[in-house]
């Protein structure tokens, strides 16, 4: 369904909507990254029994400003061994992908302004969501190109290690996308939004049958580099990660974006899982309801995020990557068939199911078989017991001569 | 101290999750400092004040002790004789020149135990930060105390009400030299303001902590803590 608002081809009030669209949620993506790392800060400071920033206006709510402000003073260095013009595009790649991703996503209801029917979302391209894959992959771009530019060892180990793992689980977050446009006929986030509103039973959670949304959580957790899965900033072992060589209104522009990508987040999963706007509104003020109720579900995501950080310890890398291969993507494609089956008719449905159990079964125990095998290997070449057995005669003493 | 210790839970994988949960409702036991202080322990060493008799005579009589015994060479000293008119302290002589430098001094308090006459002892102030050199060095316009026998409040000390009480707690505490016959005991003169302060009672449970600024802090801190997180210190 294409946009109404071009509906009657394009006139100078549908332009002056757009640009003022545009201007909106620009600064309330601006503004919202200042309140949601005040949040994140506060609400973790919480969860570890401290107080938190308090010192900035009230509540320490204007911390981020503070923080803000210090790192635009500072100055900007750039590595001799850097490639200047990659150094430099590096923090907008990063950047713009975040910025860009909040346009596809309905922030609220339909109003009609000037007879011009407006949705209040930047934009309803008919590709949808496949936009939000395509800019998710760009940011890819931004973290590798910032670490290989950077002309540091650090930063390149960990924009490897980011890069491979945002990839990874891009497969996983697309498959469960994927669900989410079967069940719902479309890749406009407009209709899959609208399709949901129904009553909340409808919401896709519900109808795609709960395990998608955790693995969706899962996968964005990691693709956001965010904890448990921040192995790109490890600052045992790799310092800053991709932006150590970093500083100054750059750094900033990192900073700035890794938490638009959360809220971006959030509301993405809102819109493909939560039925996006919907919600019980009230006969005054119609179209502020659908407004409220998506700005909730999306400060209810953020403070999961939180509590993740909070509750969980990191990763090592391997189990990082495990995670991803072993179990995210067989469990989210198995789901996906299943999803898909179900479609065509309930006995397929089961059939599908019965059978990825049972290649599901059949792969668990493959992996574990393997880990054994490769278990007893290392007992074999590495055991104390090879060992010594292999090192029996560096021990022996030689026999004394008899004097004969 | 009451109670079991807190029981051991076995965290399982959702387990963080309750844990982190569960601490949004403790109260926090930060102080927010430049606004609040914690109280300060009675044998805090922090600045010096030269101290004077009840009857407002000076009690330095200008030795040099405590500029001898100076691990860090802070403390300046020159005696003269008493006018015989007008003495500022009983006896022949008495401290002309007194200057401590507060750049050096590691506040060791070795000249308080050297000082014959309880002249100088260390008050709870260690809050000052001067912005140059010459304001580092207290002469004894700054030292010694007032006719109320408080110490002076200069513009760079941070002081709360009652921190310029008990100026002389790590020197009545040390003064029985630990024989414990003396214990409870004052061996010591008076104070121009307090008079003849009160004895920290030591081991012999003889004690009274209003008079001798005597609280623990991690007995105040410590019930601030639920009991659950092994906090509540004192015996309750």
């Amino acid at each position: 369904m294409p946009d109404p608002l071009f509906a009657h081809g394009v006139d100078l009030g549908a332009v002056i909507v757009v640009v003022v669209k545009v201007i909106v949620a620009f600064s309330v993506l601006l503004v919202s990254v200042m309140l949601a790392i005040w949040f994140e800060r506060k609400v973790i400071s919480d969860m570890q029994n401290r107080v938190g920033p308090n010192r900035a206006g009230p509540y320490g709510i204007l911390q981020t400003l503070a923080d803000g402000i210090k790192l635009f003073f500072k100055e900007d260095l750039l590595p001799d061994q850097a490639d200047r013009f990659v150094f430099k595009l590096a923090p907008y790649l990063a950047l713009l992908p975040a910025l860009l991703i909040f346009t596809i996503v309905p922030v609220g209801g339909v109003v009609t302004i000037a007879h011009h029917v407006v949705e209040l979302q930047v934009a309803d391209p008919a590709m949808g969501i496949l936009f939000l894959l395509a800019l998710s992959s760009v940011s890819v771009y931004g973290t590798m190109l910032a670490g290989w530019s950077s002309g540091s060892k650090y930063p390149l180990l960990g924009s490897i290690r980011a890069s491979a793992q945002m990839i990874s689980y891009e497969a996983a977050m697309g498959l469960v996308v994927a669900m989410v446009i079967i069940v719902t006929h479309s890749l406009s986030t407009r209709t899959i939004v609208d399709s949901q509103a129904a009553s909340f039973l409808h919401w896709n959670i519900f109808r795609l049958g709960i395990l998608p949304f955790p693995l969706f959580l899962v996968a964005v957790t990691a693709e956001l580099n965010r904890p448990p899965f921040d192995l790109a900033e490890g600052e045992q072992e790799l310092v800053g990660g991709f932006h150590t060589e970093y500083s100054s209104v750059r750094f900033a522009m990192f900073y700035l974006a890794e938490f638009m990508n959360t809220i971006t987040m959030s509301a993405v999963m809102v819109t493909l899982f939560f039925g996006g706007p919907d919600g019980p509104g009230f006969h005054f003020l119609r179209w502020l309801w659908p407004i409220v109720w998506f700005a909730g579900k999306t400060v209810v995501f953020l403070y999961v995020y939180v509590w993740i950080r909070a509750a969980l310890p990191r990763l090592r890398y391997d189990q990082l990557m495990g995670v991803g291969w072993k179990v995210l993507i067989p469990f989210s494609l198995g789901w996906l068939l299943v999803v898909a089956a179900f479609r065509v008719s309930t006995i397929w449905g089961l059939a599908v199911f019965a059978g990825s159990a049972v290649a599901a079964s059949g792969l668990w125990q493959a992996i574990r078989v393997g880990q054994a095998r490769r278990e007893a290997l290392e007992e074999g070449s590495l055991g104390w017991r090879a060992q010594t057995a292999a090192d029996a005669h560096l021990r022996a003493v030689p026999e004394p001569d008899g004097g004969g | 101290m009451a109670g079991k210790p807190p029981k051991k839970r076995s965290l399982g994988f959702f387990g963080g999750f309750a844990v982190t949960l569960q601490q949004v409702a403790e109260p926090r036991v930060t102080t927010p400092y430049p606004a609040e202080k914690v109280a300060k322990p009675p044998r805090l060493h922090g600045r010096h004040v030269l101290n004077r008799y009840e009857d407002g005579m000076e009690k330095c009589i200008g030795c040099e002790l405590c500029a001898a015994v100076c691990p860090a060479d802070c403390i300046y000293v020159r005696g003269l004789d008493n006018p015989p008119d007008a003495p500022v302290s009983p006896g022949e002589r008495y401290g002309f020149v007194y200057e401590i430098n507060y750049l050096r001094c590691i506040h060791c308090d070795l000249c308080v135990e050297a000082c014959p006459t309880e002249a100088i002892t260390e008050s709870k102030m260690f809050e000052f930060s001067f912005t140059n050199r010459s304001d580092a060095i207290y002469t004894k316009q700054e030292l010694v105390v007032d006719d109320d026998g408080l110490p002076r409040h200069l513009p760079w000390e941070d002081w709360r009400p009652g921190e310029d009480e008990h100026t002389s707690g790590w020197m009545r505490a040390t003064s029985p030299s630990g024989a414990v016959e003396y214990e409870g005991t004052e061996q010591w003169s008076g104070e121009l303001g307090y008079g003849v302060r009160a004895s920290e009672g030591g081991q012999s449970g003889k004690r009274n902590d209003v008079a001798t600024g005597n609280i623990s802090i991690r007995a105040v801190e410590g019930d601030k803590i639920s009991r659950r997180f092994g906090g509540k210190v004192r015996g309750t």
